[in-house]
């Protein structure tokens, strides 16, 4: 059938499948940093951080997509971060976030995903 | 002597027996059930200590001593005004002379079934907070319907709280500390199970709570940002809809066994007694003290008082403050009239 003609299109599924989501990166930055598990998703970090202001970057969904096992979004967002720390400083719950984002790097070398 | 009626044996009504008691006063308590301890008496371990019920319960029971009689199974009928006070007709045709009457007649559970939505009643694998309680004192542990453990289990907020279409505009405060205390308790009874919670805001009010929290998440909880919309049991799984608000995306989680974080109601007992006092009711259904910040034990009815889950939702280190305060205001009343 001809897409022009009809106007109809195929949309890919928007639904967040937790059963089936891959979640093998987010067992290995909780071993790594277990103070990621008090992420509250508030975004003391997002607000505070400077490459957030001029590029899409938030730890707050960085933290996210990683519980949601959203490897592809994690990984095109994680990559503007210049580990500054300064997010760090505004965490209310102590989470060491620069050592999250690093996790998160190893992580993603560790399963191969960094490369897909 | 002076004679007191409490209606109503939960820990509200039973504290403040006692103390009256103490403080030299004839007290009848009235219980509706064939035993006392109200809604304290069929939970296990408590938040946020964990500590068990009974132990609370044995605590309160101690305080009583003879000046204090209990009937149980009591009905009531009317409640009259007489020169000197009140008295209060029992079912069986008993009248019972009292100069002053706490109400302490407490909540009642919301009924799941009204979210229909959620399935309780219909599905198997369904059940409330306080299902919960029972199984963890009853049985000692967890199965879904068809005898196996669970490893996936969900937990459900504001189910009847929070909420214009089951009528109930407000917070009942102590089902999400419940729901976390239980999750923790799941956690540990099946470490390998993993367990949600789907809540719309984490509201840890008093303290200690929020320390309960990060517990939970120190325990690998996975908290999830979103009002349930619907479930779906198939051969036993219960498949679960909501949006993942934090992401923004809708999201599809099969569970072996959810749980309903069920909220207080006022209860239509309470609707009738307060009828029969002419003592008001808020637009939430629960009883209105005089003053919300000032006072929050008397009526505005000479020698009507109130203590406890009858003004609204409350946690029982709370209730149990509410009937001392009660109990001294009685006496107060008592000695003045
Ligand atoms: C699932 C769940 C778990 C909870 N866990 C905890 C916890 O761990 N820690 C904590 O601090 N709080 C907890 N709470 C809150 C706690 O249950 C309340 O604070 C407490 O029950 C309030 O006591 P109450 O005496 O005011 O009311 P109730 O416990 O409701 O007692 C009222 C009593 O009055 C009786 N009654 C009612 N109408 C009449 C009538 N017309 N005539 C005679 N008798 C009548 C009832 O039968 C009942 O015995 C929990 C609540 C829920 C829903
Ligand atoms: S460490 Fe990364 S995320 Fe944190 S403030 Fe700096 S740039 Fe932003
Ligand atoms: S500041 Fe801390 S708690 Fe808040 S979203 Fe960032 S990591 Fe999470
Ligand atoms: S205490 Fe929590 S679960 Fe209960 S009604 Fe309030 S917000 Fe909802």
């Amino acid at each position: 059938m001809k897409k022009d003609k009809w106007g109809y299109g195929i949309h890919p599924d928007r639904q967040i499948d937790l059963d089936n989501a891959n979640l093998s990166l987010l067992e290995l930055v909780r071993q790594s940093e277990p103070s990621y598990n008090l992420c509250i998703a508030c975004g003391s970090c997002a607000a505070t951080c400077t490459a957030g202001n001029l590029t899409t970057i938030s730890l707050r969904r960085i933290n996210i997509y990683l519980q949601r096992g959203m490897i592809k979004e994690l990984r095109e967002e994680i990559r503007r971060c210049m580990l500054c720390g300064k997010c760090y400083l505004a965490c209310p719950r102590g989470v060491n976030t620069r050592h999250v984002i690093i996790a998160i790097h190893e992580a993603l070398k560790a399963t191969g995903y960094e490369e897909l | 002597m002076r004679q007191v009626v409490i209606i109503g044996g939960g820990v509200a009504g039973l504290e403040a027996a006692g103390f009256l008691g103490k403080m030299g006063h004839q007290v009848v308590l009235l219980e509706k059930e064939k035993a006392v301890g109200g809604h304290v008496g069929k939970w296990d371990r408590l938040f946020p200590n964990r500590r068990q019920g009974s132990e609370v319960m044995d605590f309160i029971r101690k305080k009583m001593d003879e000046k204090v009689s209990i009937i149980t199974e009591a009905g009531i009928k009317s409640i009259d005004t007489s020169p000197d006070g009140y008295a209060v007709v029992l079912t069986n045709g008993e009248a019972i002379r009292a100069d002053a009457i706490l109400l302490a007649t407490g909540f009642e559970l919301f009924d799941a079934r009204k979210k229909e939505e959620y399935g309780y009643g219909i599905y198997d694998n369904v059940i409330t907070s306080a299902d919960l309680e029972r199984i963890f004192r009853e049985e000692g542990k967890i199965t879904t319907a068809d005898g196996q453990a669970p490893q996936k289990v969900a937990f459900v907020h504001c189910v009847g709280s929070r909420d214009e279409k089951a009528g109930n505009v407000y917070c009942s405060k102590v089902c999400c500390v419940t729901g976390v205390k239980q999750a923790i308790e799941v956690k540990e009874m099946m470490p390998a199970a993993k367990v949600y919670s789907f809540y719309m805001d984490i509201r840890m009010f008093d303290r200690h709570f929020e320390e309960l929290y990060i517990e939970a998440q120190q325990q690998g909880i996975t908290f999830i940002r979103g009002r349930l919309s619907e479930v779906y049991e198939d051969q036993g799984k219960v498949q679960c809809k909501v949006e993942d608000t934090l992401t923004g995306k809708p999201m599809k989680v099969t569970v072996d066994l959810l749980v309903l974080l069920v909220g207080f109601m006022p209860s239509p007992e309470t609707k009738r007694l307060a009828g029969m006092l002419k003592i008001n009711i808020g637009s939430d259904g629960f009883v209105l003290p005089i003053d919300g910040h000032i006072s929050q034990n008397e009526t505005g009815v000479p020698g009507i008082f109130l203590a406890g889950a009858v003004t609204g939702p409350k946690c029982i280190a709370t209730t149990l403050s509410d009937a001392r305060s009660a109990a001294l205001q009685i006496d107060q009343y008592l000695k003045t009239k």
